[in-house]
């Protein structure tokens, strides 16, 4: 008996050893691979699934090195306060611009002139707002329109908490400012709009949740990307997408987090990380997620996927991102305004 | 100072005491007394705003009242449960204990989740629901639902050991002394059990308070009509307007803290009534 214990307490002990061993190893192999953190928004989570492998290995066949890329995604609010925070993101990857500028005003984490690192104002690629309806267009939906008559019911994620619902909320202002230029009619018509939907969900997932399997309302308003990726999920034969004659350029924004990068000392891997997005190879990935590439040649190969629709930018149309935010959706700001009233 | 200290039993009050505040304030009260101190730092003009706007005060109401309402429901149905529990033998009585624990260990996301596939107007009990005319998925009836689900473990287990330290013997001698059922159960039954229904419930409320998890799937999350105080902190960090978000906090602190101090007020003039023997 008491040799059984003295024996166990022995491998029990040669057993601590060797495992403290390899975890000061792992850590020391860990310590030496170079590692960069993408920070992101929620939905962009199974592209970057497929970016990040293609990037290690074109960044291992180019240097030799061998890398570790992370990604952490969540609501994009959530997770720029994260970064500022202190969250050691070495670039951040969002769908709407405001996301990246509050890193400028909060701690001059990123560069004042993120946009102009990368082409086309630093966003490798863009979405836009369409409909989903159910299979054979019941309701005749088409445009904007359909969607503010009474009798209508419209799903949307919430304005205030989703960069989704943001967009949503103003294509349908900028359709009815393009028909009339007129404010005070495209504030009206999102009243209208805004009146029809019956569930706010906190982001674009739940929306898709609420439309899709609790079968509630007659068309869901959601990014393009999202839209295709639910038809290839839940089969063509359940709903159907449809373009308006007119929506939003949703572009998403990419940038170098230069504090966290200058203390890391992975300014060239953060960098090159955020051009593989421009290149063929990153756009390729890009198109598979329908997402819509900037690449001409990539675009076209995949042009059956994405029809042609006429976009509006908002700093073109509506003014520069923060005058939207603060006119719109901020505490007492138009959207504030017209839900009230209904 | 030495008589006083002849006069304990125990050793070592001081030492007790101090940990005990020190711990309190470590992980209660700094924490806390941030969102004071942040608060504090606004003009009483943009903290009227933050708090009192229609929308925000539309949400207390609801988060409040249907808190107090999913509160009682506990009260009612979680001493119910409890009596059948403790006094009586049935087949599955153990796994219906353990079922009890449920909603404290499901995490509230997936409660909520499963509570909005139910009641959504194509869910198992959603379908049979909205033809009558009863909408309870996005309504703020959901967010009463989720609420009395998740608050119900508190009461039953508060009441529960209770129940069982309380011998049938006197309500035998109630009986035996002429006191028909009724009066039993309101004279010695529910005097007896009231200070641990009144912790039960202080429990519950407070737990359907702070519920955000749960409550936001199936509330619908309408301006004015189903909107939680919680979503509204939510949405304001989301604007990284941390400060609006602390002082609806604060608000809520508050609003709580008086609530829960009316209920054990209540719970020490309880005792002092029974203490009396009524």
């Amino acid at each position: 008996m008491q040799s059984s214990i003295a024996g166990w307490r022995r491998r029990l002990a040669y057993g601590a050893v060797t495992f403290s061993f390899l975890f000061l190893m792992s850590i020391v192999v860990l310590a030496q691979a170079t590692t960069i953190l993408n920070v992101s928004y929620d939905v962009a989570r199974e592209l970057y699934k497929d970016i990040n492998p293609a990037f290690i290995a074109d960044w291992k066949a180019k240097t030799g090195e061998t890398l570790t890329v992370n990604q952490s995604h969540g609501g994009s609010s959530k997770q720029a306060l994260s970064v500022i925070a202190g969250l050691d993101a070495d670039v951040i990857t969002m769908n709407q611009p405001p996301d990246i500028d509050i890193l400028v005003t909060r701690g001059g984490l990123v560069a004042a002139d993120w946009r102009k690192r990368f082409p086309h104002n630093a966003t490798p690629y863009t979405t836009t707002s369409v409909f989903l309806v159910r299979k054979g267009n019941p309701k005749g939906i088409k445009d904007w329109d359909d969607l503010a008559k009474p009798g209508y019911q419209v799903i949307v994620p919430n304005p205030k908490t989703s960069g989704n619902g943001r967009y949503t909320y103003l294509a349908a202002w900028g359709y009815a400012f393009d028909k009339t230029k007129s404010e005070q009619v495209a504030r009206e018509f999102v009243t209208k709009l805004f009146a029809n939907v019956p569930v706010l969900d906190g982001g674009g997932r739940g929306a898709t949740t609420t439309f899709t399997q609790r079968d509630v309302g007659d068309a869901l308003v959601t990014f393009e990307n999202e839209a295709i990726a639910i038809s290839a999920e839940l089969g063509t034969d359940k709903f159907e997408i449809v373009y308006p004659s007119i929506s939003i350029d949703a572009s998403a924004p990419v940038a170098l987090v230069e504090k966290v990068i200058a203390k890391k000392g992975t300014a060239k891997v953060a960098g090159a990380y955020l051009e593989f997005l421009f290149s063929p190879a990153g756009q390729e990935i890009i198109a598979k997620h329908a997402y819509r590439p900037r690449d001409a040649t990539v675009l076209a190969k995949f042009a059956n996927r994405f029809p042609p629709i006429k976009t509006f930018d908002v700093e073109e149309t509506l003014g520069s991102w923060a005058d939207v935010q603060k006119k719109h959706f901020a505490d007492g700001g138009i959207y504030d305004q017209i839900i009230l009233k209904k | 100072m030495a008589a006083v200290r002849a006069h304990r039993v125990l050793p070592g009050f001081g030492l007790s005491l101090g940990f005990t505040l020190a711990y309190m304030s470590l992980i209660v009260l700094v924490p806390l007394s941030a969102v004071f101190i942040l608060t504090s730092t606004m003009s009483v003009q943009a903290f009227l705003d933050a708090v009192a706007s229609p929308r925000v005060v539309a949400s207390y109401r609801l988060t409040f009242g249907a808190s107090l309402m999913a509160a009682l429901i506990n009260v009612v149905f979680g001493l119910l449960l409890a009596w059948a529990l403790v006094r009586y033998r049935f087949p599955g009585k153990r796994l219906v204990d353990a079922l009890v624990d449920l909603p404290f260990a499901l995490p509230t996301a997936v409660a909520g989740i499963s509570l909005t596939a139910l009641y959504a107007k194509n869910g198992w009990l959603g379908q049979y629901l909205e033809p009558v005319g009863i909408k309870v998925a996005f309504t703020p009836l959901g967010v009463l639902v989720a609420l009395v689900f998740i608050g119900l473990p508190f009461v039953v287990r508060t009441v529960q050991p209770v129940l069982e330290d309380l011998d049938t013997e006197i309500e035998e001698a109630a009986a035996s002394l002429g006191a028909d059922r009724w009066q039993t159960v309101r004279r010695v039954v529910l005097p007896t059990l009231l200070p641990a229904l009144l912790t039960g419930f202080a429990l519950a409320f407070a737990r359907a308070v702070g519920e955000y998890g749960s409550v936001i799937f199936i509330a619908g999350n309408l301006p004015m009509i189903s909107e939680i105080t919680p979503l509204i902190i939510i949405t304001k960090l989301e604007q990284y307007d941390y400060v609006g978000a602390t002082a609806v906090a604060s608000v809520m602190l508050v609003a709580s803290f008086i609530l829960l101090l009316i209920i054990n007020g209540l719970q020490s003039w309880s005792d002092r009534r029974s203490a009396r023997g009524l």
